[in-house]
């Protein structure tokens, strides 16, 4: 089921390791390509600039590793990550405690570019590697009773500063609708630019859902359950008037805190200019129909 | 008492212009950081809190004065009126920051004030800074008279506390700089309660 969502790319895009840290220009695949050609908007071309190494490994929310941007990669040294299991449990035919590896294994590896919007109206675009989250999904076997997937990040409160203080609630916990999890679009990311995932970015694995904002992105999962009611979710849970289980992209529905309209692109120094936030982060034409007939003032 | 004492004797030599030199160099100096890409990946965000951060020190540096006066004996009278025209400028800096280099336009700065009530409460913190920066100067302490003009300087604490909420409001799960500089804004208010008044108020 893998190479269900082509980014225009060939082998040859793909950036060479010394290259890591010079910007490039990339398309943004033959869907995206469509979509801003109707959206009209200045990046009609669609292309897609991925953010350097650099950038995407020192500007992270990782709250368990403290509030400040820079935080993460100054203090997710000490997470262990080796060895790694994965509980997989709920409404599965292959309940279990699940190595990496075995859970991976036989799989096939992607590079996807995507963009990465956070709620905090700020975006990056980022080439992560990994695998279809349906994939994996097919390999334990979900029961047909099964609405939902729910995930949880590792807890190590030994070395997670923000766990000692208690900034929120722990583990950190997200969930998807399966129609969502088993999205093409929707991955379990385990690299980016071809190198192993970055602990701050999430290390050893991690979903990512790029037509949400990123909070919903849950980092180095330990758990994944299969569920007939709809999971509870962290910041959902922390403040409900502000964070929807649903959380999509979407800059007509406004957010409390941040205006949703327009986003900056990490990156452009001290006089980066706003850009317009696209529809479900410029994937419309793929996930609208999810939510067709939904209110999504309702299910923000 | 012998170490404050010598401070200051050593504070009477500083001229009180060094004040406004030093924020304005650090001013400078933080703008020079994201200039020349020294301040992250998202330098417009983070010299936006840099000059938040120092702004709200500032302002509770500046209503310290008189008690540190009292106890223990430290003098900074001479630098009081630096001191507040200095966290004011960072105020603007901040504001400016905010409206130039992150929202933009005018359309999106005046929706950002009136929707989003941690910016609404941090304009409120700068609007009442301004009369008290437009009197902070001899003439106006002459006109306004030494009692109205400290009457009206009480504001001071009300922009200092509309700042830490705006702080408290902005933050996201709990965060310990905001608490604390609340906690210091509302200790130092307690210390300027003349407390056998309200002891008779409330006999
Ligand atoms: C008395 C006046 C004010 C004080 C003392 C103040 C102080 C602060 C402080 C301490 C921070 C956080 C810094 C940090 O995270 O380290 C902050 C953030 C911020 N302030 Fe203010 N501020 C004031 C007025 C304003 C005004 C007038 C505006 C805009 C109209 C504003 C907009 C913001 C914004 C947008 C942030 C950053 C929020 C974010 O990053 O999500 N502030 N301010």
């Amino acid at each position: 089921m893998a190479y269900r969502w082509k980014n225009d790319l060939t082998q040859a895009d793909v950036t060479p390791k010394s290259m890591f840290l010079n910007r490039r220009q990339l398309m943004g695949g033959a869907a995206g390509l469509g979509l801003a050609a109707a959206a009209g908007g200045a990046r009609a071309q669609g292309a897609l600039e991925p953010n350097t190494l650099e950038e995407i490994r020192t500007y992270n929310n990782f709250y368990e590793f403290g509030t400040g941007k820079e935080d993460p990669a100054r203090n997710a040294g000490g997470m262990v990550i080796d060895p790694w299991s994965i509980t997989v449990d709920g409404l599965v035919d292959n309940p279990g405690e699940y190595s990496l590896a075995s859970l991976l294994d036989g799989l096939t590896e992607e590079e996807r570019i995507y963009r990465f919007r956070c709620v905090e109206a700020w975006s990056m675009v980022v080439p992560w590697n990994g695998f279809e989250l349906a994939d994996i999904l097919a390999k334990v076997g979900v029961k047909p009773e099964a609405k939902y997937v729910a995930f949880e990040t590792t807890v190590q409160p030994d070395v997670m500063i923000g766990v000692q203080r208690r900034v929120i609630p722990f583990p950190y916990v997200e969930g998807l609708r399966l129609d969502e999890a088993m999205h093409p679009l929707t991955m379990l990311a385990t690299g980016i630019y071809g190198e192993p995932m970055a602990k701050q970015n999430g290390a050893p694995i991690r979903l990512v859902v790029p037509w949400k904002y990123g909070f919903k992105s849950i980092k180095s999962i330990v758990r994944i359950s299969l569920m007939e009611e709809e999971p509870p979710a962290s910041w959902n849970i922390i403040n409900p008037r502000e964070y929807g289980f649903y959380s999509n992209v979407n800059p007509t529905v406004d957010h409390p805190r941040w205006s949703q309209a327009s986003e900056r692109k990490i990156g452009g120094g001290l006089f980066a200019t706003r850009q317009d936030t696209l529809m479900f982060n410029g994937y419309e034409a793929e996930v609208a129909s999810l939510y067709e007939g939904m209110d999504l003032n309702e299910f923000y | 008492m012998q170490v404050v004492g010598g401070i200051n004797t050593g504070l009477r030599k500083v001229p009180a212009w060094l004040v406004y030199l030093a924020g304005l160099g650090w001013a400078a100096y933080l703008f020079w950081l994201g200039l020349s890409n020294q301040l992250g990946p998202e330098p417009i965000n983070t010299l936006e809190r840099l000059y938040g951060d120092v702004a709200i020190k500032l302002l509770i540096l500046g209503l310290a004065v008189t008690p540190l006066r009292k106890w223990p004996g430290l003098n900074l009278m001479k630098f009081r009126r630096a001191i507040g025209l200095t966290a004011f400028g960072f105020v603007l800096a901040h504001f400016l920051v905010f409206a130039i280099l992150d929202v933009q336009t005018l359309e999106r700065v005046w929706t950002e004030i009136v929707k989003r009530p941690y910016v609404t409460i941090g304009m409120a913190g700068f609007l009442l800074l301004i009369p008290l920066a437009v009197t902070s100067n001899n003439l106006s302490v002459r006109k306004l008279g030494g009692a109205g003009w400290r009457k009206l300087h009480k504001l001071t604490y009300a922009a200092a506390l509309l700042g830490a909420v705006h702080y408290l409001w902005l933050v996201k799960g709990f965060q310990i700089e905001p608490v604390v500089y609340t906690a210091l804004i509302v200790g130092l208010l307690l210390t300027r309660i003349k407390w056998s008044r309200a002891r008779a108020v409330f006999a």
